[in-house]
């Protein structure tokens, strides 16, 4: 078998396609988001998120509302909660989100386990990227258009919200407003990739490309171009890889995302713990030579 | 002195839970001067430049810039601000041209588009803090000073006609503090209203027209000569200064 038999083979089913379109437009979204996620310092925040959507999403399943409405509500409860736990006792941030987010995701469970129907919401918590349906599809594709055009659209207000919210608030703009329109983006977000890898892994989704891109430019601008690119190429590997290996899709992606950052983390030429090392020696021999 | 004060804090009082950080600080400053603000660690200088810019609303009290409410200032993005290092992620992956644009966010439209003209004011602001050769450089290759005039540049870039800074000369060598302290007379001569807090008493004199003594109230306000006799600064800082000299 040759490599195009390789790379074509697995489209020749409906379910594959299905779950590398998915894949690949979660992958981009939440890769876009996460430039922002890591430079504010948000991870844990996508990580409680995240997490906090589950229960919104089981009550949205029980109700027969759209999950991202149930996700949606329940990603504003939890910063919600977060906050005020913070603000009104002397728990800290991190104490708080980590009591909001767990409790949130354990109430979850339960209302999952008493909810008839166990095997399709099992699958939130672990995703069923192979299992994707047409709707689900299109629910995707509908919410990650929309959450996707709101970051572009609106970058370098959130960036500016990022890196300074004082001068933000000075020139006249809602610190306020951007922070709730990067936390509902983030709510959209999740769910969109709850489908692909689950409630346990999205967060991977939502740090690792922006963290990579990170360490490979010092270009803001870049890194909105680098971390989705890198996000879908790993995507699409990582379920390439579980086809043939026969392993959880959703997980080889996030394995994929991982491996690629190690080995930025290592070889970047401009922040990595080798790669930087080997550009001085190369400088070093260049500068014997001349002399 | 008819003319309308071009920052003006009227008795302000801010409590931050239990803890009193201004206690009916009144100040009035008129147009295209400088004034040093000059006070201990939890003076409440932070907390009055907050309450200038509308960050924190005072419990009572009220500021004024050029004779209005500080949000219409910051809707014609008249104030610009200077943060303290501490308070910058110079990690951040902007470059110095990036950084002085977002001056110009305020005059832009809903995605914050550039156009020839923004672009041209982010130029000539460079050009201004003799930033032109660096404005492809990431922020936290620049030295101490740079720094602080990159900031500066975008509140030129801005057209602030208000412009707080806060500890400038923190971390900033010899040289550079003369640099940023010419650009700062230059932008007061053309009639910038500035507002420095700072601990270094040495460069006031040549910076400032005026200085003012804070310790949540204002203790006094006047020429930097008068204001800073080792009585008065005794005053604000405790005992210690009069042996330091």
């Amino acid at each position: 078998m040759d490599l195009v038999d390789l790379l074509f083979e697995p489209l020749g089913y409906d379910f594959m396609v299905r779950a590398i379109a998915t894949t690949t437009i979660a992958a981009v979204v939440c890769a876009v988001l996460s430039c922002w996620l890591v430079l504010i310092g948000w991870s844990l925040m996508g990580d409680a998120v995240s997490h906090a959507v589950l229960p919104g999403v089981v009550l949205a399943y029980i109700v027969g509302a759209p999950f991202a409405l149930g996700a949606l509500v329940f990603a504003l409860l939890a910063v919600t909660l977060i906050g005020v736990v913070r603000n009104t006792s002397r728990v800290k941030e991190d104490a708080a989100i980590g009591i909001v987010f767990t409790s949130l995701f354990a109430f979850g469970l339960v209302l999952i386990s008493i909810t008839p129907s166990q095997t399709d919401l099992n699958h939130i918590i672990f995703g069923n990227l192979l299992g994707v349906s047409v709707p689900d599809l299109i629910q995707v594709v509908v919410l990650g258009v929309v959450a996707f055009a709101i970051l572009i659209l609106k970058r370098r207000d959130l960036t500016l919200y990022a890196f300074d919210p004082t001068h933000a608030h000075a020139i006249g703009l809602s610190p306020r407003k951007l922070g709730a329109l990067l936390l509902g983006l983030l709510a959209l977000t999740s769910v969109v990739a709850l489908q692909t890898v689950g409630v346990v892994l999205v967060v991977a989704m939502l740090i690792i490309p922006g963290a990579t891109a990170y360490l490979l430019t010092d270009r803001f601008s870049r890194m909105l171009v680098i971390a989705p690119v890198i996000s879908a190429v790993c995507s699409v590997a990582g379920i390439y890889v579980s086809y043939y290996l026969d392993t959880a899709s959703g997980a080889m992606v996030v394995v994929t995302q991982g491996a690629v950052f190690a080995v930025v983390y290592l070889f970047s030429p401009r922040q990595g713990l080798i790669g930087t090392r080997l550009a001085k020696l190369r400088r070093q021999r260049a500068a014997a030579l001349a002399a | 002195m008819t003319t309308t004060p071009a920052i003006q804090v009227e008795r302000v009082t801010v409590h931050y839970g239990e803890v009193l950080a201004l206690d009916a600080a009144s100040l009035s400053l008129q147009p295209a001067r400088i004034c040093g603000l000059v006070g201990m660690n939890g003076s409440g200088k932070s907390t009055l430049f907050k309450a200038i810019m509308g960050i924190v609303k005072p419990d009572s009290g009220r500021v004024l810039i050029n004779g209005h409410a500080p949000l219409k200032a910051r809707k014609e993005a008249g104030i610009g601000y200077v943060p303290q290092s501490e308070d910058v992620d110079w990690a951040f992956p902007l470059s110095v041209r990036d950084l002085v644009m977002m001056g110009r966010y305020g005059h832009l439209g809903f995605t914050r588009r550039p156009r020839k003209a923004d672009r041209d004011a982010v130029e000539h602001a460079l050009e201004r803090v003799e930033l032109s050769d660096y404005a492809g450089r990431q922020i936290g290759q620049l030295s101490g000073g740079q720094k602080k005039r990159a900031f500066v540049a975008r509140g030129i870039a801005q057209g602030a006609t208000t412009m707080l800074l806060d500890e400038p000369f923190a971390g900033v060598d010899k040289r550079s503090e003369a640099t940023i302290t010419r650009l700062l007379r230059e932008l007061a001569s053309d009639g910038c209203t500035i507002l420095v807090s700072t601990h270094d008493l040495h460069a006031l004199p040549q910076l400032c027209d005026e200085a003012v003594l804070l310790m949540r109230r204002v203790l006094m306000h006047g020429s930097p000569d008068v204001v800073l006799q080792p009585e008065n600064l005794a005053m604000a800082f405790g005992l210690d200064v009069l042996n330091r000299g």
